[in-house]
């Protein structure tokens, strides 16, 4: 189930700017994420980590740059030398390959768990509906939550809705999992059931792009580190590199505070 | 904080007590007698002619006409009320100012002005044809008096002012739904459609039903208003009766309980479905519920040795 047979999922990020008014949420970001590599996304609040994971998935619009995902571009058609605006449509069709996770996990509350799980990948006609509630209940195993099927979400802890929402977001099969803060919004003793999910999710090829302020985490699992202050990149290298041996004196002063 | 060894056998739970409550019932019950009593036994409300009237078959046919009209004007106006709604909420400018215009004008008129307008169209167009405009292209042609005829007329009117008011409704039950609703499914890239119906509708449903139900109810007793356009429903049939007979107040009570019923099964229709919708919630009522049922005898007690029983 987690195993993906060639590893794709390259995201290329070129000089990506934002703007929110006057206000520049993203200034000239470049990034290169190999297929199937952890990264995880360091920083203050405001630092524009979020904006840029949106970016990604295309729920914010860039004002200059590119992103790519296995070279295709996020939110354009590329047909020649030119690149055509998507329309909604097609847009909502280019999701499929990167799958989110919220930080509020928005599970759909008046949906039980194993239909939460089945509503994407039948509405892309991935699946039919037999087909999809198998694979739903491959899913609730891999977050062991398989007896939770019939349950509404609304009935369960925070740990456990977020990790319908990974396994909700794992249905599409995306080549890109991307998660806002998962853990942000959880009790700390629900913490680490979340987190292990993500690290099964690490080994399976799947590129994983991680918001977050679990430092552990970062050093146990990440590949790359990636240190945002004021939209700007600061910082960025393998996870020893960045946060055993920082270089800069923002990320010095940022770690201690965290750690 | 209490171990069993304590025994609070020995302490007496006094329930709380509401003396005023018990008298403003007392008072309350005192006036519904005068009221009863003065209805009940005045002779001029005549409740004989009420007896005589309430299933005669010209008022049950009027009755019958009032339901039509409530039945079709409300179908019409969900349906073109929540399409306005959809259009006011689309990202289309287009769209969302024609709806915005819509709604504006016909919050605007007071329906008695739109239906005598609709009823007196036939002097402004003659004829109404189906056709292309500017070009000699025609499908059909009908004399507009035809085509707007009592009921249609009442149907129509009805419905363009009613609509407006429902789209409002479930525009405001759309923005209700949280945003994160909305982000979820755009980020499993779920189709317009399929979002609309599947995830925000249900959720939003929640809050349209309260209010939507109201229109209805208002709809049902504004129907009451094409009397206007001399056609016979149930407040007009009611009119020629007793402008004949001269019993004015049994034939209006024989009006009033009737709507009385009207809306009281529109009100069970409401809360049935409520309850249905919130059927996700009650389960839990019932989860928390169950272990008390299990054994409904020992919880009790424990809470009264934890409250009342003295700290050792």
């Amino acid at each position: 189930m987690l195993q993906s047979h060639n590893p794709t999922g390259h995201i290329s990020i070129t000089g990506v700017s934002k703007y929110f008014g006057r206000h520049k949420a993203l200034d000239n970001i470049s990034l290169e994420l190999e297929p199937g590599s952890v990264t995880v996304i360091l920083g203050p609040s405001g630092s524009g980590k979020s904006t840029l994971l949106r970016a990604i998935n295309h729920l914010e619009r860039v004002d200059e740059g590119f992103i790519q995902i296995d070279g295709d571009y996020i939110g354009y058609r590329q047909s020649g030398d030119k690149l055509y605006e998507l329309k909604e449509k097609e847009i909502l069709r280019q999701r499929v390959n990167v799958g989110y996770v919220f930080q509020n996990f928005n599970l759909f509350p008046h949906l039980t768990v194993l239909e939460n799980l089945i509503e994407a990948p039948i509405a892309h006609k991935q699946l039919n509906r037999k087909a999809a509630v198998e694979q739903a209940y491959q899913l609730l195993d891999v977050v062991g939550l398989r007896n939770k099927a019939d349950s509404w979400s609304r009935h369960l802890s925070g740990g456990q809705q977020q990790r319908i929402a990974i396994a909700r977001a794992l249905a599409l099969r995306p080549r890109v999992m991307l998660f806002d803060e998962p853990t942000s919004a959880l009790d700390p003793e629900l913490v680490g059931e979340v987190l292990d999910v993500i690290k099964k999710l690490a080994r399976s090829g799947t590129t994983l792009v991680v918001v977050t302020h679990e430092i552990g985490f970062a050093r146990e699992v990440a590949d790359n580190v990636v240190f945002m202050v004021d939209g700007k990149i600061v910082e960025q290298g393998s996870s020893d590199e960045v946060l055993n041996h920082p270089q800069h004196s923002r990320t010095r002063q940022f770690l201690s505070k965290v750690l | 904080m209490t171990t069993p060894s304590n025994t609070p056998s020995t302490i007496k739970v006094v329930p709380a007590r509401y003396p005023w409550r018990t008298f403003g019932a007392i008072v309350a019950l005192f006036v519904l007698a005068i009221v009863v009593q003065s209805v009940a036994f005045n002779p001029r409300w005549e409740w004989s002619v009420f007896a005589r009237w309430f299933f005669d078959p010209v008022i049950l046919e009027g009755l019958a006409q009032t339901l039509l009209l409530t039945l079709i004007g409300t179908a019409l106006s969900v349906a073109f009320g929540g399409l306005l709604a959809l259009a006011r909420l689309s990202s289309s400018w287009l769209l969302n100012s024609l709806a915005w215009g819509y709604i504006w004008l016909f919050r605007s008129l007071p329906l008695i002005v739109v239906l005598i307008i609709l009823y007196n169209f036939s002097y402004l167009y003659d004829t109404l044809s189906i056709g292309i405009p500017f070009t000699q292209i025609s499908w059909g042609s009908y004399q507009t008096i035809n085509v707007l005829g009592q009921f249609s007329t009442a149907v129509v009117g009805l419905t363009l002012v009613q609509s407006a008011y429902t789209a409002e409704i479930i525009r405001g039950g759309f923005l209700g739904v949280d945003h994160g609703q909305y982000e979820a499914a755009a980020a499993l890239g779920l189709p317009a459609w399929r979002r609309t119906v599947r995830i925000i509708l249900p959720q939003a449903l929640r809050t349209i039903l309260p209010s939507g139900f109201n229109e209805i109810i208002s709809l049902a007793k504004g129907t009451a208003m094409v009397y206007v356009l001399a056609m016979p429903e149930l407040f007009y049939t009611i009119q020629m009766i007793y402008n004949r007979t001269q019993e004015v107040i049994p034939l209006l009570m024989v009006g009033a309980v009737w709507y009385l019923v009207i809306t009281s099964v529109l009100s069970l229709i409401q809360h049935l479905v409520e309850r249905w919708l919130a059927r996700s919630e009650r389960r839990s009522a019932i989860n928390q519920q169950s272990p008390a049922r299990l054994a409904p005898r020992q919880p009790v007690l424990q809470t009264q040795e934890a409250a009342h029983a003295p700290v050792p």
